[in-house]
């Protein structure tokens, strides 16, 4: 990628960067609590966007952001009031302008009608007021460096008669601005043979000479082929801050207010060249400034500031991160061979420093973590527009809440949460929202809260995403899952069941197909997607008050706290975090209920009991649950399940590797890992084993079960 | 000897760009970006040149060149300013604030190389 190129990327970036800090900052004036720093903030936003359109040739982005720049210009100095429906066009241009800058991005088009009406909606707004809408209207092509595009009358008399005589006075306020007649003269010089002269009469004594003043003044006499708009553009942004004459030589010179001889002119900087006629060479650069000299004194290439931030590809942080997962491998490896041995005693200092090695790779694998962790912000920020999108369509009205959007997680969970969040919120203003006047004959604002939150919870991020709607209408659900076969009749089902039906594929209870969730995919997709992220995703319904989704996604998909387990011979990694408790059953607590399920009485309620060696084929016949381990798991949906395994081996940090991406899925299992000896131990999918046995229920397929004791 | 120059301008892609074009053009170059900051880069690395656009958060462009006209150390220093905009009014009051030039956005690298030329030694 050239430079160029490289720049455009980030220009694209802060685009991003700058569209948000807009939805942001119009969404905070919108609630009402935006401060004139907002609205400059929002200002800023767009006429950044703009800026850097306009570097790349974006003409389209540049127009657009150019309309609703004015708009926010006059907002920002209080002539256009801001208001509720002021806020929301902009908040659909900020939209349109999202889109522009896609477009100019990734090459696609945009809905021209969509931003032609914005445009006008914008320039409308601006119009409102007193001031035309024209006010920012950019001023016709100038030079590129004049403060204003100079006039000029071009002589028309015809042949140039003599060479041109330039009189150049320069004011105090020239020396100020930081400009130097000299570098003016050179200029002049380089247009082509000229002689220049300086009046030095003005100097006073030394006593009286005011270091800041101005004293000189030059007379210069260029070759006359050269055009007056050449000299003139030179002295353009100097222009009023000194006394300019040009005429030609022997012309009789313009009327021009000389001022009275000021004290006279020029600091440090002109004084010791007062030498009269000078010859000025083209070139006559060398020449150090005692100022300029020790203000570039610091020599070698001083570094920009320090940033706070640095870039880094994601691919290097990726390899770090597999580089990391081999070492906390082998650093396992390492430590059971030792063991093995025998050799060492545990306070030998092979141990400690064993012990030592270990600490330190942990903390090395959680700071490697840590960098690709981000906040879900970079998910949020996208879903206002998609909420006001829907709203729009469905006709209607929706406020939208969101906390915890500095949550992190790692990055690669981040990209992954984007389509289920956009789902639920589809469903949430779709299915879980009434109408307004639904919403009113209810006794409820007319306008729907729906709230998207996110926060940590045992190790696990939780999306929560809850509306105020009418909730699931569990009759009509249960009879639509029994009218699609879905469900048996006769089976007696808790509320919570009904609600979750709407996950089973093939469920859909709009009763026409709406343009917004009736696209084909159905919760069922969402639910399995997150579940092949080991996630979990699960619904929560008060009829007339509302839903929420709750959705749970480990916080890293590449390292698991774990309990290493045996079972028919094979290790196998539990997940720390399902895990309530670890006991030995005795013989009284295990209930066998019918030939093949049993329940564990744990204190005083009934889990059901789960061979994982039957469930994964291991083997065919049940180990007594005497004979085994019990370990109590709780699964998303907060089901109870007690896992029986043959023992416990210990608790271990584990490296996932994706089964699906090196085998394929299997049932029961989320993933796989390395041990330290170097086998490979599959990793406990305890929802999915905790489902398929409440699933087993219903149907009649036989799970053998060893007589208790 | 290397011209240092000071670009100072919130938006990373307009500091990459001129970082870009004036270090192929020989320069030496310290950024900033915000007036605030444009300010202390001043006082801690010097410039010969300063570049400083006008929307920017926390001290705008004309309240960084008068705080800088305002000091001893660069009340002289060429200050040119790059910006969108070109309206009259606020190309004034960046001179009455004190600026040296003014260059208008999209910037043509050759011309603004040209410019730093023409204000500096």
């Amino acid at each position: 990628m050239d430079a160029f190129e490289s720049i455009k990327v980030t220009f694209f970036q802060e685009c991003d960067e700058q569209l948000a800090e807009l939805e942001n900052g119009l969404m905070a004036l919108e609630a009402g609590d935006g401060d004139g720093e907002v609205i400059n903030a929002v200002f800023r936003a767009v006429h950044s966007v703009k800026g850097g359109a306009g570097a790349f040739g974006y003409e389209d982005l540049v127009k657009f952001a150019h309309t609703f720049e004015t708009a926010l210009d006059l907002m920002r100095s209080g002539k256009l009031a801001i208001d509720a429906d002021a806020v929301r066009v902009m908040l659909r241009a900020s939209d349109v302008l999202a889109d522009l800058v896609h477009a100019a991005r990734d090459g696609g088009s945009v809905d021209q009608e969509r931003c032609d009406t914005l445009a006008e909606e914008l320039t409308l707004l601006a119009s409102g007021e007193s001031k035309p809408a024209a006010m920012l209207e950019p001023e016709e092509e100038e030079d590129s460096f004049g403060f204003t595009p100079l006039q000029i009358a071009l002589d028309d008399t015809p042949a140039p008669s003599g060479r041109w005589r330039i009189k150049f006075k320069p004011h105090q306020a020239l020396y100020a601005k930081g400009n130097d007649p000299l570098f003016l003269l050179r200029e002049v010089a380089r247009l082509g043979e000229c002689e220049i002269e300086m009046d030095a009469d003005g100097v006073p004594s030394l006593d009286a000479l005011d270091p800041d003043g101005s004293y000189l003044s030059w007379t210069v006499y260029l070759d006359g082929e050269k055009a007056e708009s050449d000299i003139r553009d030179i002295f353009d942004f100097v222009e009023s801050d000194c006394d300019l004459v040009i005429d030609r030589e022997g012309a009789a010179p313009k009327p021009v207010v000389e001022i009275v001889p000021p004290v006279a002119a020029t600091p440090a900087v002109a004084a010791p060249r007062a030498v009269a006629p000078a010859r000025a060479e083209p070139e006559h650069r060398d020449e150090a400034e005692p100022g300029k000299a020790a203000a570039s004194a610091g020599g070698a290439s001083a570094s920009a500031p320090p940033a706070a931030t640095i870039r880094v590809d994601l691919e290097r942080v990726d390899r770090l991160i597999d580089l990391v997962g081999e070492l906390v491998i082998n650093q396992a490896m390492l430590a059971q061979r030792v063991g093995e041995t025998g050799a060492v005693e545990r306070s030998s200092s092979v141990a400690l420093g064993l012990d030592e090695l270990e600490q330190l790779t942990r903390e090395l694998q959680d700071s490697v973590m840590a960098i690709r962790a981000q906040p879900v912000k970079s998910v949020f920020q996208r879903m206002p527009r998609l909420v006001r999108e829907i709203a729009t369509a469905t006709g209607k009205q929706v406020r939208l809440v969101m906390e915890g959007e500095g949550t992190e997680v790692d990055k690669t969970v981040i990209e992954r949460l984007s389509d289920p969040i956009t789902h639920m919120l589809r469903n949430a203003v779709d299915h879980g929202l009434e109408g307004p006047d639904e919403r009113i004959d209810a006794g409820k604002p007319a306008e729907g809260t729906i709230k998207l939150a996110a926060l940590h919870r045992s190790g696990r991020i939780v999306i929560e995403v809850s509306d105020d709607g009418r909730g699931i209408n569990r009759e009509r659900v249960r009879a639509k899952a029994i009218e699609k076969g879905l469900i048996s009749p006769d089976v007696p089902m808790s509320d919570e069941e009904i609600d979750n039906i709407i996950f089973l594929p093939g469920f859909s209870t709009a009763s026409a197909i709406s343009d917004i969730s009736g696209r084909g995919v159905g919760m069922d997709v969402v639910k399995r997607s997150i579940q092949a992220l080991g996630g979990r995703i699960s619904i929560t319904s008060q009829p007339g008050r509302g839903s929420t989704f709750t959705l749970s996604l480990p916080l890293t998909l590449a390292v698991l706290d774990g309990m290493v387990v045996t079972s028919a011979e094979q290790t196998l990694i539990a997940p720390l975090t399902t895990i309530i408790e670890t006991l030995q059953p005795k013989d009284g607590e295990v209930h066998r209920m019918g030939p093949n399920r049993a329940v564990l009485s744990v204190r005083d309620s009934f889990v059901p009991l789960i061979d994982v060696g039957v469930s994964l084929g291991f083997h065919e016949t049940p180990t007594s649950p005497t004979d085994g381990v019990i370990l109590l798991v709780e699964s998303e949906g907060g089901g109870r399940a007690a896992l029986l395994v043959d023992a416990i081996q210990g608790q271990r940090q584990v490296v996932i590797k994706s089964l699906e991406a090196n085998y394929q899925r299997v049932e029961g299992v989320a993933a796989a890992t390395i041990l330290g000896d170097g086998r490979v131990a599959l990793i406990l999918d305890v929802d999915g084993l905790v489902a398929q046995r409440a699933a087993d229920n219903r149907t009649s397929d036989p799970i053998p079960l060893a007589k208790a004791g | 000897m290397t011209k240092r120059i000071l670009t100072v301008d919130d938006s990373r892609m307009m500091r990459e760009m001129l970082l870009l074009v004036l270090k192929e053009a020989g320069f030496d170059v310290v950024q900033a970006e915000d007036g605030e900051h444009g300010v202390e880069v001043l006082e801690q690395h010097g410039a010969d040149v300063i570049i400083t656009d006008i929307n920017m958060p926390k001290l705008d462009g004309f309240g960084f060149i008068e705080r800088v006209r305002a000091g001893q150390s660069h009340r002289a220093t060429p200050i040119l300013v790059l910006s969108t905009e070109s309206e009259a009014a606020k190309k004034q009051r960046a001179r009455d604030a004190g600026a040296t030039g003014w260059i208008v956005k999209p910037f043509d690298a050759v011309k603004l190389v040209d410019a730093i030329r023409r204000v500096s030694a």
